[in-house]
């Protein structure tokens, strides 16, 4: 009998896309990685239809200077609140090498 | 005024001219390490100065015309000598070259003067150059990659991991369309990036031309389904000129985000010709480096890759070869690690626990992702993510496409292994060591994970490296 599986095609968000949806504890895992190597959080939001533009819409400006791991959940849980249907992601900036990190979907819309 | 010297024809030693222990390099000269071995009873010192005369200003005999110029301010100086660590038939010599023996922005120039006649020269028994320190005021000279890491994630929306890819096999025999079906069969499964073999070029069975048109098919399709960026390594590496142009023009016209080159069978001076045409059209470019172990396998003789990699940075490319230490293709660990940071960084101290001879200061010049190649497989995941950081290019040949399932299922699995390593060295895990608890977690919810660390779970490749550090 052939053993073979059926791969199905799967739509992702780049990273993190192919492991099991993060729990909030594998977030703030990620967050305090990326707080001990000094980048900045930032967080955006977008409606999955265009999610493969390179801007998405920013959740205020980057928290420069933030490394309360609480304040970081607490903006990702109230723009949750007020985009329940968008994609959002998390990103840390590194302003030496002048691009990001980490960037990864915490949820999806 | 001072007085002029009057000329006497004949032979002198050269040691007379060109070995100057006092001499202190400026910062801007152009600073080179050779290992030499000379000829029986032939002193070091002449030995160090004959490879910096034949490889700057001088040749054997006095000649009048020498008189018309200041051949101080011209020539090379050997300035230091040093026993190789655990080889007691060689020793290294340490030669200044004036900036003005080269030509700006050419590379070409720089390796005819260094790995010229001298590599040929009678009173040497063999010669390797191990290292070159770039002036910075060379370095700004030099057009360098065509677009450089942070770019290119940017463009390709990748971010926080290493890049994915895979060399497309069968290497050489497939049809076009068949093989724009391997593409689009290993983007689906979740590669970032897929790749012409290097000697895949425009044979009989596959002209270029068709295989432009199916891959970029393959790609679009992908993209649209995994809502992923992808891209594949068209290979424009052509006899001549003209031909490798035409062909890049055409995968510009397709919108294709990435070419490829062979640096060292193309030679320099395409490859420097290609990255400017890249960085004027916004084209990335994955360069290949057939021939390389020809040049810099014997420790005898030749050139050491991190002289080879050093070149490629500043005549152009974003992604350059530069072995994976644990799969199939020889490669030590630590000079692996010390040539990747020339690719890489922006400043890169001497240091020769990793065959580094001088501090190398890139200044603003972008920097080049490693691309880890050959022979690798899920079970080295985590190791190479530890070797090779993030800016890297992990690829994976039979170890995508060798999958029971096939290409995109053995892609998947790439991808979970990826993320799974990636994630757990964020969280602060030893990766290496705990690779086997990481990678069995993993594939508890991928069953294409599962199959491939089954199949491949007794793959090693465990031989001594010919080409060791010199340390004892």
């Amino acid at each position: 009998m052939n053993t073979q599986g059926d791969y199905q095609t799967k739509a992702t968000l780049e990273t993190f896309g192919f492991l099991p949806k993060l729990s909030a504890e594998d977030v703030q895992k990620q967050i305090a990685y990326m707080v001990a190597n000094g980048w900045s959080p930032a967080i955006e939001h977008e409606l999955p239809a265009n999610k493969m533009e390179h801007y998405w819409t920013m959740w205020k400006l980057p928290f420069f200077g933030e490394t309360n791991m609480a304040n970081i959940l607490g903006e990702l849980e109230a723009c949750r609140r007020s985009y329940p249907d968008h994609n959002i992601r998390l990103i840390g900036y590194d302003a030496y090498t002048q691009t990001q990190q980490v960037c990864f979907v915490v949820y999806e819309g | 005024m001072s007085a002029s010297k009057a000329y006497e024809a004949g032979v002198k030693e050269y040691r007379d001219k060109y070995w100057t222990p006092d001499y202190v390099p400026l910062d801007t000269d152009l600073l080179a390490c050779f290992k030499v071995i000379g000829q029986e009873g032939v002193p070091r010192e002449e030995v160090a100065a004959a490879v910096a005369a034949e490889s700057s200003t001088g040749t054997w005999s006095t000649v009048w015309s020498e008189y018309l110029t200041d051949l101080e301010f011209y020539k090379g100086r050997a300035y230091r000598i040093e026993d190789v660590p655990g080889d007691p038939s060689a020793f290294y010599t340490f030669i200044a070259y004036p900036l003005d023996l080269f030509e700006e922005g050419s590379v070409v120039n720089v390796l005819t003067s260094l790995v010229g006649n001298v590599f040929g020269f009678k009173a040497l028994r063999s010669l390797r150059l191990e290292d070159i320190r770039f002036p910075i005021a060379y370095i700004k000279t030099c057009g360098g990659p065509p677009a450089g890491i942070a770019l290119e994630r940017d463009r390709l929306n990748k971010y926080g991991r290493p890049l994915l890819g895979c060399t497309i096999k069968p290497k050489l025999g497939l049809s076009a369309k068949n093989y724009g079906r391997a593409v689009y069969e290993c983007l689906r499964g979740g590669l970032d990036l897929t790749k012409d073999d290097e000697n895949i070029n425009s044979q009989p069975f596959m002209r270029w031309r068709d295989r432009w048109d199916f891959v970029a098919e393959a790609i679009d399709k992908a993209e649209r389904e995994t809502g992923e960026r992808k891209g594949h390594y068209l290979n424009v590496t052509a006899s001549t000129p003209e031909e490798m142009y035409k062909r890049a023009e055409y995968a510009k016209e397709l919108n294709m985000p990435i070419i490829m080159h062979d640096f060292l069978t193309g030679g320099f001076t395409a490859n420097t010709g290609l990255a400017n045409w890249c960085r004027e059209n916004g084209i990335l470019l994955h360069i290949h480096r057939a021939m390389h172990a020809v040049i810099d396998r014997n420790p005898h003789h030749g050139i050491h890759f991190r002289v080879l990699a050093k070149c490629l940075r500043l005549s152009g490319g974003d992604q350059l070869h530069t072995g994976t230490v644990v799969g199939k293709l020889e490669g030590d660990r630590n000079s692996t690690l010390g040539f990747v940071d020339q690719l890489r960084e922006s400043f890169v101290p001497e240091d020769r626990s990793r065959g580094v001879f001088f501090d190398q200061d890139w200044g603003s010049m972008p920097g080049v992702f490693a691309v880890a190649s050959g022979g690798i497989h899920v079970w080295h995941m985590p190791a190479l993510v530890t070797i090779f950081g993030d800016d890297s290019c992990l690829q994976f040949g039979g170890g995508t496409q060798g999958h029971p399932w096939g290409n995109a299922a053995g892609a998947c699995a790439n991808r979970v292994a990826l993320e799974a390593s990636v994630k757990a060295r964020n969280e602060g895990r030893e990766i290496e060591k705990e690779a086997r608890d990481i990678l069995t977690e993993a594939a508890k919810h991928s069953p294409e994970l599962a199959i491939a660390m089954d199949t491949w779970k007794e793959i090693k490749f465990e031989f001594d490296t010919v080409d060791k550090l010199d340390v004892q």
